[in-house]
């Protein structure tokens, strides 16, 4: 089987898993469900770490890569870290 | 240290799991905070596992990066208020937007160099290109009207659907022609013509839209994610991009729904531009009627030897800041044994939960708060119901007046509460630009002011010891 449709494989499976985890969310966390998918689809670090720190790479593709590393990064810590504060107010009945 | 593809792989698989772990975890207040710690493993563990893969072999230029946008990152996390986490989610949408654009130029650059490009790479290069781009164009729109920075009003023009169809087209020759010939010139304009695609695409749609057109970017910058992972062949970033994508989209179905709006509606419809229903005899007839207004003390009287209270929240609500001076209220309320639930409708406020989140952040317990199917059955046995500052949510006319243009909306059956007190700056209508028959009931009165302010009223009298 090629590559790529091993990664379609994978793809359509996830989508089915997307949809029966995030049905389950309760209504009330729906703020910081958005934020901690702002923090997880961060994960798009590992490409532009791949892009960045390639051997070979030319400046160009070196400075592209950086601006996508420190986009990305802003996505990881801002989106973990706001959902942790938010998630902290969320209190039960003293 | 490096590690082998193989053992990176593994890596990755486990990170994967971590992260459908801490979706799993927002199932509950009590679980989502360790949800959330799932979370930040999966990603350290991602990064430590790609960092020390064969393919990373230079770090300056990642640790400068990482350093400046932890830093930036958590700041604007510090920082932000509450009530502006729709603007920080719209400018995150826009980050993963920009960098899947860059990354896939960059490989496309790298890729040039090393001779190895071929024509389905490509194709899933200029993929993952146009959806970065629009996914960041569209939001950085959506952060300037959520910030005011551009009118929140829907720009419509004609021609609209003709121009964003046409651009669509040129788009996909383009992309096509770079696939077949890798033309520079093809792959940049291209580029170009989805940043003003994104553009074009939001431009129009109007302020209350928010919630769904947030949750539409939130699944563009999954779908983003995951193209990326189809042209970098790594599975983790497919299966977290699907993830994303597939919670962006299901948000956006269950705020179309609350709206009983299709999402063609929302993204095509220029919703609220429309001057009131001019046809809405109903309306007209109690607009006749005239309104009762009531002081802070009329309130009261009703309120505090009430045995339960609801109080429905909405934008108004969010934008006088509010929420505090409505938990001290809560507070005496409950001192003299009233009960007292709030009542969320799922499109309150500028983005999905957003309601939730300010009541939690003015330390109101998550179990005194009720959404719109659990706490309907409860207003007929509501001695009073406090309106601050939400209006469509509440307008009986969704289920009697079958010209209003939100007729069939899901609503809040405030009406049926045996007392309704509104706390409201003026007569303009709603969002929806419909007269709230609510306020024509003969057992609803409006306090006009602003909520925080009539709030700290109520807070006040009652504290006096009441009547």
């Amino acid at each position: 089987m090629p590559d790529t449709l091993v990664a379609l494989y994978v793809f359509v499976l996830a989508c089915f898993i997307g949809y029966y985890v995030i049905w389950g969310v309760t209504p009330s966390l729906h703020t910081p469900l958005v934020a901690l998918t702002n923090a997880i689809s961060g994960i798009i670090i590992v490409g532009a770490l791949l892009v960045t720190g390639l051997d070979e790479a030319s400046t160009t593709a070196q400075i592209m890569g950086f601006f996508a590393v420190l986009l990305a990064s802003i996505n990881v810590f801002g989106g973990f870290l706001v959902t942790n504060r938010m998630l902290a107010m969320f209190k039960k009945k003293k | 240290m490096q590690i082998s593809a193989n053992t990176q792989a593994l890596a990755y698989l486990v990170s994967a799991i971590l992260f459908i772990f801490a979706l799993k975890g927002l199932t509950h207040p009590s679980t989502a905070r360790r949800g959330n710690y799932y979370g930040m493993a999966g990603m350290v563990l991602a990064i430590i596992a790609t960092l020390l893969g064969a393919e990373v072999q230079s770090y300056g230029f990642i640790i400068a990066g990482v350093a400046a946008g932890a830093l930036i990152g958590a700041v604007l996390a510090a920082k932000v208020q509450m009530t502006a986490m729709p603007q920080l989610v719209a400018a995150l949408h826009s980050f993963v937007g920009m960098a899947a654009v860059l990354v896939a130029i960059g490989t496309y650059v790298n890729r040039a160099a090393a001779g190895t490009l071929n024509p389905v790479l490509m194709t899933e290069l200029a993929v993952g290109i146009v959806i970065g781009a629009i996914t960041f164009s569209g939001s950085v729109i959506a952060f300037g009207k959520l910030q005011g920075l551009i009118s929140g009003k829907p720009v419509v023009f004609k021609g609209q659907h003709a121009l964003n169809a046409a651009l669509a087209v040129v788009i996909i020759a383009f992309g096509a022609h770079f696939g077949m010939t890798e033309s520079v010139f093809s792959l940049t304009m291209m580029t170009l013509l989805a940043f003003v695609l994104g553009f074009t695409l939001i431009i129009p749609i109007g302020g209350a839209d928010m919630p769904v057109i947030i949750s539409m970017l939130n699944s563009y910058s999954g779908w983003a994610a995951a193209a990326t992972g189809f042209t970098l062949q790594n599975n983790l970033l497919i299966i977290v991009g699907a993830l994303v994508g597939f919670s962006g989209a299901i948000l956006s179905y269950i705020m179309c729904k609350a709206m009983n709006r299709s999402i063609i509606n929302v993204v095509f419809g220029g919703f609220g531009s429309d001057s009131a229903g001019g046809e809405s005899s109903a309306a007209a007839a109690a607009l006749e009627k005239g309104v009762r207004s009531a002081s802070v003390e009329d309130a009261i009287y009703w309120m505090e030897d009430a045995s339960k209270v609801i109080i429905i929240p909405g934008y108004g609500m969010a934008v006088a800041q509010a929420q505090h001076a409505l938990k001290e209220f809560m507070e005496l309320l409950i001192e003299r044994g009233v009960e007292v639930k709030f009542a969320i409708h799922p499109v309150a406020g500028r983005m999905p939960g957003h309601m939730n989140v300010l009541l939690a952040e003015a330390d109101i317990p998550y179990d005194h708060v009720l959404e719109m199917d659990e706490i309907n059955p409860e207003f007929p046995t509501a001695d009073v119901a406090l309106v601050v500052g939400a209006n469509d949510v509440t307008n009986p006319a969704a289920k009697t007046d079958k010209s209003s243009p939100i007729y069939g909306m899901p609503i809040l059956d405030v009406s049926k509460a045996k007392q309704i007190y509104v706390i409201k700056r003026s007569m303009n209508p709603g969002y929806a630009g419909v007269d709230n028959l609510l306020y024509y009931q003969d057992n609803c009165s409006l306090i006009f002011g602003d909520a925080k302010a009539v709030c700290e009223g109520l807070a006040g009298a009652l504290k006096g010891g009441g009547h």
